[in-house]
């Protein structure tokens, strides 16, 4: 990938895009989540660095449809994962450390969801 | 076998200034896991971004943090800035470098302090403190605040370094370099300081990468890797090499930071020796509609700032990472099999930040 490209994939696809990324020595940078408008489900951007480089996979769930966790080959992934789905109620499947909701204390069940 | 306990540590504890809770998981005296807990204080700083016009979003962007609060304003106004194809003044790009680096200083010293407090020598943690509050007092003058500045704007800085003010700043920093390198000989050098740090925690350069950590926890490790090599402000027209240590430990981390204090200094002498005349600002027209990823180098490690933008007055979705988010499961990592009584060193070396990470 180029320098601050993204790639948009499907979701079927992630495990082996994401694979592909640490095979070739990408790292984990981030992954942030956005709620699309009128429940039409979330965008997901994971962001990966080769040394200064930032290259990006997007790829959009609809509500309510399992995600494939990266966390078996990204082991911190399992962070961003919990976030997302206490934050976003992104179902996020296979989780090498699943906190259950219960990642942030907060009061409110999924307040970033629209 | 062993019997396996389970200790609490945390969130309120002697060496943790910020609430973040560990479950360690004890055979005998040695960790064996390290299960965290997070979300004590989480603000919902992200979401508030829907609520506030993208102006004014700014002075709320600066409070994520109390300690690295000036980069979390200026990076979200760089991202802005970046939709909106702003041209920034030069000018405004030395003097957020300019801060940005006292603010890298300030939060090192406070850091040294802590490190100090934690393994019980006062005298050097009252040392470390007593050398930030020449740059607190730096920071105060040019800005009007200590900690948290609002200097930042869309298009600029809202406050200017003239050069009186500048030759003034020159002259501490050289006070404050005098006296942080006569406080380095006992960091570096006393044998209870290097009993405490030396072979503790140790992250090795693979697990670094593996878990994805940052900033000096990661430089420690031996990663050549610094956000500000990226060019963003004024950093593209300063020489900057990433500060290194090949040991990993505890020693390391701290050996990383110190000499990034001295770092810091020589950026703002050369900053302060190139720095154009000219506007601070330039006015801005519209709305963004776009998004932009910006990363920066904050004391404590890359943070990464999402911002999108539709149009309308009011940002869709800000996202930061911050570096301490990134640094706790390596610290997990490094946990595992070390001393009971080595986690409070070892946490506080990762200087977490969760006022940062519960934005």
């Amino acid at each position: 990938m180029t320098d601050g490209e993204i790639k948009v994939i499907t979701p079927d696809s992630l495990l082996n895009e994401t694979m592909k990324l640490h095979e070739e020595g990408w790292r984990l940078v981030q992954i942030c989540a956005r709620a699309l408008k009128d429940g039409e489900g979330n965008e997901i951007t994971y962001s990966f660095g080769d040394e200064l480089i930032l290259g990006n996979l997007r790829l959009t769930v609809k509500p309510d449809e399992p995600l494939n966790s990266i966390s078996h080959i990204y082991p911190t992934a399992y962070f961003y994962e919990n976030e997302m789905h206490d934050l976003f109620g992104i179902d996020v499947q296979m989780m090498t450390v699943d906190f259950g909701g219960h990642f942030y204390k907060i009061g409110a069940e999924t307040p970033f969801k629209k | 076998m062993a019997t396996r306990s389970i200790v609490p540590f945390g969130p309120q504890h002697p060496v943790l200034p910020e609430p973040i809770h560990l479950d360690l998981v004890i055979e005998d005296e040695k960790v064996v896991e390290a299960i965290p807990s997070i979300g004590f204080v989480h603000r919902g700083l992200e979401s508030l971004v829907s609520k506030r016009e993208f102006t004014e979003y700014a002075y709320i962007a600066e409070r994520i943090c109390g300690i690295c609060s000036f980069m979390h304003g200026a990076s979200y106004c760089d991202a802005v800035e970046r939709i909106m194809g702003v041209e920034l003044p030069d000018r405004a790009k030395y003097l957020r470098t300019i801060w940005a680096e006292l603010s890298r200083i300030h939060s090192h010293l406070l850091w040294l302090g802590l490190l100090a407090d934690a393994f019980g020598f006062e005298s050097l943690f009252m040392h470390s403190w007593r050398i930030r509050e020449k740059i607190l007092d730096m920071l105060e003058e040019s800005t009007g605040g200590r900690c948290i500045f609002s200097v930042n704007t869309i298009g600029g800085v809202l406050k200017d370094i003239d050069d009186d003010m500048m030759k003034g700043f020159l002259t501490e920093l050289d006070k404050v370099e005098s006296d942080v390198r006569a406080m380095t000989a006992t960091f570096l050098s006393d044998a209870t300081v290097i009993n405490r740090l030396r072979g503790v925690g140790v992250l090795t350069k693979e697990q670094a990468h593996e878990f994805g950590a940052t900033g000096p926890f990661m430089r420690a490790s031996g990663i050549e890797r610094d956000m500000r090599q990226l060019g963003y402000y004024a950093y593209k027209d300063l020489d900057i090499e990433p500060i290194v240590s090949n040991e990993g430990d505890s020693y390391a981390r701290c050996e990383v930071r110190i000499k990034e204090i001295f770092q810091s200094i020589d950026l703002i002498r050369q900053a302060a020796e190139k720095v154009p005349a000219g506007e601070i600002a330039v006015p801005i027209k519209g709305n963004p509609d776009g998004e932009a990823f910006v990363r920066v180098e904050q004391p404590r490690g890359e943070a990464f700032y999402y911002v999108k933008a539709d149009g309308t007055k009011f940002i869709d979705r800000f996202r930061v990472r911050t570096p301490t988010f990134a640094n706790i499961p390596a610290m997990l990592e490094v946990l595992k099999g070390c001393d009971y009584a080595d986690v409070p060193i070892m946490v506080l070396t990762i200087d977490p930040c969760i006022s940062c990470t519960e934005r």
